[in-house]
C-alpha cells in the first residue's frame, strides 16, 4: 500500500504511539496515507478506536512478527 | 498536586471492604465493556485517553469531589499521563499501578477455615479474574488446588508458612487461565495431579487423578478426598477436604453452575454435569461448605472477601440446582451460553503443555473475564 508518510512507533509503549501518530496527521492533508510501525500490542485495538472517533479510516494492518503495521488514511 | 500509584492490593481492599471509589477507565470502550475492576460501590467513566489527549477539561465537571478517583488503562502508560493532566487542573486523581494488567494478576489470599490438628485452609481469590485457588496446610506440608499461573505467589505463600508443597491439583483442564500447577510441582518436586480423561492431550508426566483418591498431609493426616463430578469438562473431580469443604472446581458455583462448552462437546457432557449435580453432589452432607474454583459476580463475595457457602444454602438457592425439567436443564447450559474465555484454545493447549508462549502473550491470552458459568 502507498504511504504518503510513515511512522516508527516500533518500542513505544502506550500512550504513545497515538500521541505521535496523532501528532503527525496534523501535518498531512486530508485523503493521505499514514504508515504505522508499532510493537505495543494494546495499538492494535486503540488506534482503531481512536481512528473511528477521529474521523479517519484504518485501511489496512499486518501483523510481521513482533511489528504491526496499520496503514491510516485522513479523514 | 502530586500523582499517587495506587496498587492492585489497595483496590482489592476497597472492593473488598465496599468502600466508595471513583473509576476513570481511559482503556478504548470496547475494552471497558468486556472487562472492568467490579465492585459494590465503584461508580466508573469511561472516556478513551485519546479523546483526552487536547485536555480533560470535559470530564472534570463529571468527576465527584466526595471520593477517591482513580484512572486505570490496560499497562499503566496512559493512566499516569491522565492523572497528571487532572493535576494540572487541580484535580487529586491516583493511578492503577500496573494497571489492568497488575489488577488481573493480583491474588488476594483469605483464610477460609480451621482444619483438625491446627490445619489452615486459605482461598486465594483473583478478583480481576474470579479465579479462586486454594492451599490446605497442616503441620508443615501443603496441597494447592487449581492454582494460578503466578506460581510464586504461592510458593513463596507456603515457605511464608513454613510448609512444603506435597501435592499439586487441578480440578480440571482449565479454558480460562493458564494453570500454575506444573510449574509449583517442577518447583518444589511435588506431584502434579490432573484427571487423566482431561489429560489425554498432554504432553509432560502427570499424576492421575482418580475418583476416591486420598492424599493426607502432615503427620495427623489430614485428608483430601477426590470425587469424580463430570460436566464442565469429562474428567472434572471435586475434593472433599477433611470431611467439612467441598472443593467443587467449575461444576457448581456459588450462584452459577459450570458450562459444558469449553472442549466442545457441550451436548455430550450435559448429561454427567446433571448427574454431577443432581445425583452425586445430593449423596453429600449439606454441611459441607463448597468453595468453587471461580465466582462471577462480586455479590458472591462474603463479607470477609471469601467465596463460600453451604451445600444445603445452594440446594436451596442456586438456580442452576433448582430445575427439575431435565429438558429444561438441558436447554439452559446448551443455548444462549456466554462468549467463550479470551483464547481459550490456546490457554488449554498451554495447559497441556503443547505450547509454550512467553510470559508477555500468557499475559495476553489471560485478558478479559473468565467465563466459566452459566446462570
Amino acid at each position: 500500500m502507498n504511504a504518503t508518510k510513515v511512522l516508527d512507533a516500533k518500542g513505544l509503549a502506550c500512550p504513545m504511539p497515538i500521541v505521535k501518530t496523532r501528532k503527525e496527521m496534523k501535518t498531512m492533508e486530508s485523503g493521505e496515507v499514514l504508515e504505522i510501525l508499532a510493537t505495543d500490542k494494546g495499538a492494535q485495538a486503540d488506534l482503531a478506536a481512536w481512528a473511528k472517533s477521529g474521523g479517519h479510516e484504518l485501511m489496512d494492518s499486518q501483523t510481521e512478527g513482533d511489528v504491526f503495521k496499520f496503514w491510516i488514511k485522513k479523514g | 498536586m502530586t500523582v499517587t500509584a495506587m496498587t492492585a492490593s489497595e483496590v482489592a481492599k476497597k472492593v473488598v471492604n465496599n468502600q466508595p471509589l471513583f473509576i476513570l477507565d481511559v482503556r478504548n470502550g470496547d475494552a471497558f465493556s468486556d472487562w472492568k475492576i467490579e465492585g459494590g460501590n465503584i461508580q466508573y467513566l469511561n472516556t478513551p485517553y485519546f479523546d483526552l489527549l487536547d485536555g480533560v477539561e470535559e470530564v472534570v465537571s463529571e468527576l465527584p469531589t466526595d471520593r477517591d478517583i482513580l484512572v486505570v488503562c490496560a499497562k499503566e502508560g496512559s493512566s499516569v499521563m491522565v492523572a497528571e493532566m487532572l493535576s494540572e487542573e487541580g484535580v487529586q486523581a491516583a493511578y492503577l499501578q500496573g494497571g489492568m494488567k497488575a489488577w488481573s494478576e493480583h491474588l488476594e489470599p483469605v483464610k477460609v477455615g480451621e482444619l483438625s490438628n491446627g490445619g489452615e485452609l486459605y482461598q486465594f481469590v483473583r478478583l480481576g479474574k474470579g479465579c479462586l485457588s486454594y492451599m490446605v496446610i497442616s503441620e508443615g506440608e501443603a496441597a494447592v488446588v487449581d492454582a494460578t499461573r503466578m506460581a510464586n505467589i504461592f510458593l513463596d505463600f507456603a515457605q511464608e508458612k513454613g510448609a512444603t508443597i506435597k501435592h499439586v491439583f487441578d480440578t480440571h483442564l482449565h479454558a480460562d487461565h493458564i494453570s500454575g500447577g506444573r510449574a509449583i510441582a517442577e518447583a518444589t518436586g511435588a506431584m502434579y495431579y490432573l484427571p487423566p480423561k482431561d489429560a489425554e492431550g498432554v504432553v509432560f508426566e502427570y499424576a492421575a487423578l482418580e475418583n476416591g483418591l486420598e492424599v493426607e498431609i502432615g503427620s495427623s493426616k489430614l485428608e483430601i478426598e477426590a470425587l469424580y463430578s463430570p460436566g464442565h469438562t469429562i474428567g472434572s473431580t471435586s475434593f472433599i477436604v477433611d470431611s467439612k469443604y467441598l472443593l467443587t472446581g467449575d461444576i457448581l458455583f456459588i450462584d452459577s453452575i459450570g458450562r459444558p462448552d469449553l472442549a466442545g462437546l457441550a451436548e455430550d457432557w450435559v448429561g454427567d454435569l446433571r448427574e454431577s449435580l443432581y445425583s452425586r453432589y445430593q449423596d453429600l452432607a449439606n454441611e459441607l461448605i463448597v468453595l468453587p474454583a471461580h465466582f462471577m459476580i462480586i455479590d458472591e463475595l462474603n463479607e470477609d472477601g471469601s467465596v463460600a457457602k453451604k451445600l444445603g444454602d445452594l440446594f436451596k438457592e442456586n438456580h442452576g440446582l433448582n430445575i427439575s425439567d431435565e429438558q429444561e436443564f438441558r436447554d439452559m447450559v446448551t443455548k444462549n451460553l456466554p462468549p467463550q474465555p479470551n483464547a481459550y484454545q490456546d490457554i488449554r493447549k498451554t495447559n497441556m503443555g503443547q505450547i509454550t508462549p512467553d510470559e508477555e502473550i500468557q499475559r495476553e491470552m489471560e485478558i478479559g473475564p473468565n467465563r466459566c458459568a452459566v446462570r
